[in-house]
């Protein structure tokens, strides 16, 4: 049986217990998924899974929080239902945690970057073993899957699922590089290089806050300081100041926290690179407090928590 | 850097209302030369202190921020500066990748009866950032463009479609 018929059978056999199964299924084109909430067994023929099947479906765990809600997760995705465990956003008894055995996902940015025409709507797509057929404009194309896999996948430490009820497929641990070289490269660069990038980058951001709405860790809803008025911390005006004072934001409420899925960049509609700053702040934190947040059920957050003596905090003497 | 000697820059200090407060005070009481371009924002605690006011203050055009609290172990609250203590170092270790040089901001432990400690504390700051120099701006278009941009309008010039 397929990995696809095994975690049909598997939430199958767990749907009556639930309110519902969170999944994936075709978006508005072939290329793009969307997700499925799965409440009979009618809705199991439109679940997919693989390469295109990319939302971190944990995102809608918290506001689910007291219903029984089963879940289909990939590597990445557990370790976001590890942290919100950890930070009792939600409950373990109310989740079923069907973990998948994953290959990786693509990047759509890496894909429109590879076809020759805007793909716009594409009207099929077959996933084969390492590569994609595409089917737009009447034209074909194929594209090596290793050459449009999101950026996340080339460094996955965990693309077997870290936690589950039900693990589907055949565990293949860690391949993955040690680092990106964009991330190493832009790392590299001056202040004022760096200064001047984002200054750029964040004249285009439009604020649409997709990157926070997907951020399965960001969970103040309603209450998020950037759209409080009292307090007031970020003006309306759409200047690159307020936008990078956003991200700012996001990347100081997430220290600690992130467990790099990658969906905020996913979700910009204007490809802003968000990750050069999330990769970063892990590091330090790595760095710092040896915490990689989502690896391991109870861990506290670093910034939850003090040491008297901190081993790697060096303060600077004056 | 004594005001005379150049143009002041703007610092933003905060300080704990318990220590470093006390500890400046005791410099000004002491009457120990010190340089004028900090301005100090009262917190009662440095765990009161958001790493995003230090964010906030540079991205709105300091030039250098100074956060100084009680020596661990010697908060009033017990605990406040442990807390700060692990934020301010993730800030100060997050700075690099926005562009912002770390040097611009600084976190220390001043206790009120260090008014020595504190005369050094902030002339060595103040120092730094003299060396620094003034802060690029985030926004590309500079306040001296947007002024340059207003006057022309109020002189009927600057819009095309307004004469
Ligand atoms: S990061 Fe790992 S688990 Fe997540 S989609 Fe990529 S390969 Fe799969
Ligand atoms: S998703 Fe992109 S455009 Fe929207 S607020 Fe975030 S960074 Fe800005
Ligand atoms: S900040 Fe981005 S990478 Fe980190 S958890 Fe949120 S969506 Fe995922």
């Amino acid at each position: 049986m397929s990995q696809l018929d095994d975690l049909k059978a598997a939430i199958k056999d767990r749907l009556g217990e639930l309110d519902c199964v969170i999944g994936w299924e075709q978006g508005y084109d072939a290329l793009h998924a969307t997700p499925l909430f799965i409440r009979s067994e009618a809705d199991l023929d439109r679940l997919i899974i693989g390469p295109l099947a990319v939302h971190n479906l944990s995102t809608y765990l918290p506001g689910l929080k007291g219903k029984k809600v089963g879940i289909v997760v990939k590597g990445c995705d557990s370790r976001s239902v590890i942290e919100l465990l950890n930070e009792k956003l939600i409950n373990r008894d109310d989740v079923v945690i069907f973990g998948l055995c994953c290959d990786g996902v693509v990047s759509q940015r890496k894909i429109r970057a590879a076809l020759s025409a805007d793909p716009g709507f594409v009207e099929s797509v077959t996933v084969g073993a390492d590569d994609l057929k595409i089917t737009v404009a009447g034209q074909n194309a194929t594209l090596k899957l290793a050459d449009v896999k999101a950026d996340k996948c080339l460094t996955c430490q965990h693309p077997d699922a870290v936690l589950s009820d039900v693990l589907i497929g055949a565990k293949h641990g860690a391949p993955a590089l040690a680092s990106l070289a964009c991330q190493d490269e832009f790392e590299a660069k001056s202040d004022a290089e760096k200064f001047a990038f984002w200054q750029e980058t964040m004249s285009r951001c439009i604020r649409c806050y997709a990157c926070r709405n997907a951020c399965p860790m960001c969970v103040c809803r309603d209450y998020c300081i950037a759209t409080s008025r009292d307090p007031l911390w970020v003006s309306q005006e759409n200047s690159p100041t307020e936008n990078m004072m956003f991200q700012m934001i996001h990347v100081s409420h997430l220290a600690g926290r992130c467990t790099e899925c990658g969906e905020c960049e996913r979700a910009c509609p204007v490809d802003i690179p968000l990750m050069l700053l999330r990769r970063y702040m892990n590091k330090q934190v790595k760095d710092v407090f040896e915490h990689q947040a989502g690896t391991a059920l109870d861990q506290t957050p670093p910034l939850f928590t003090f040491k008297v003596e901190e081993e790697r905090i060096h303060e600077r003497g004056w | 850097m004594p005001a005379q000697d150049s143009r002041e820059l703007r610092i933003v200090g905060f300080l704990c209302n318990w220590c470093s407060y006390g500890g400046a005070d005791t410099a000004g009481v002491g009457r120990f030369i010190q340089p004028t371009d900090l301005r100090v924002i009262r917190v009662p605690c440095s765990g009161r202190i958001d790493p995003l006011f230090v964010v906030r203050a540079l991205m709105n055009g300091a030039d250098g921020v100074l956060v100084s609290g009680c020596h661990p172990r010697d908060c009033h609250y017990s605990e406040g500066n442990y807390y700060a203590r692990r934020r301010l170092e993730l800030l100060k270790r997050f700075l690099p990748i926005t562009g912002i040089d770390e040097r611009r901001f600084e976190y220390t432990w001043v206790s009120a009866s260090e008014g020595q400690r504190w005369q050094h504390v902030v002339t060595e700051f103040t120092r730094r950032i003299h060396e620094l120099g003034p802060a690029p701006l985030f926004n590309p278009v500079s306040e001296a463009d947007w002024n340059a941009l207003a006057l022309k309008a109020s002189q009927g010039l600057g819009c095309s479609c307004h004469g």
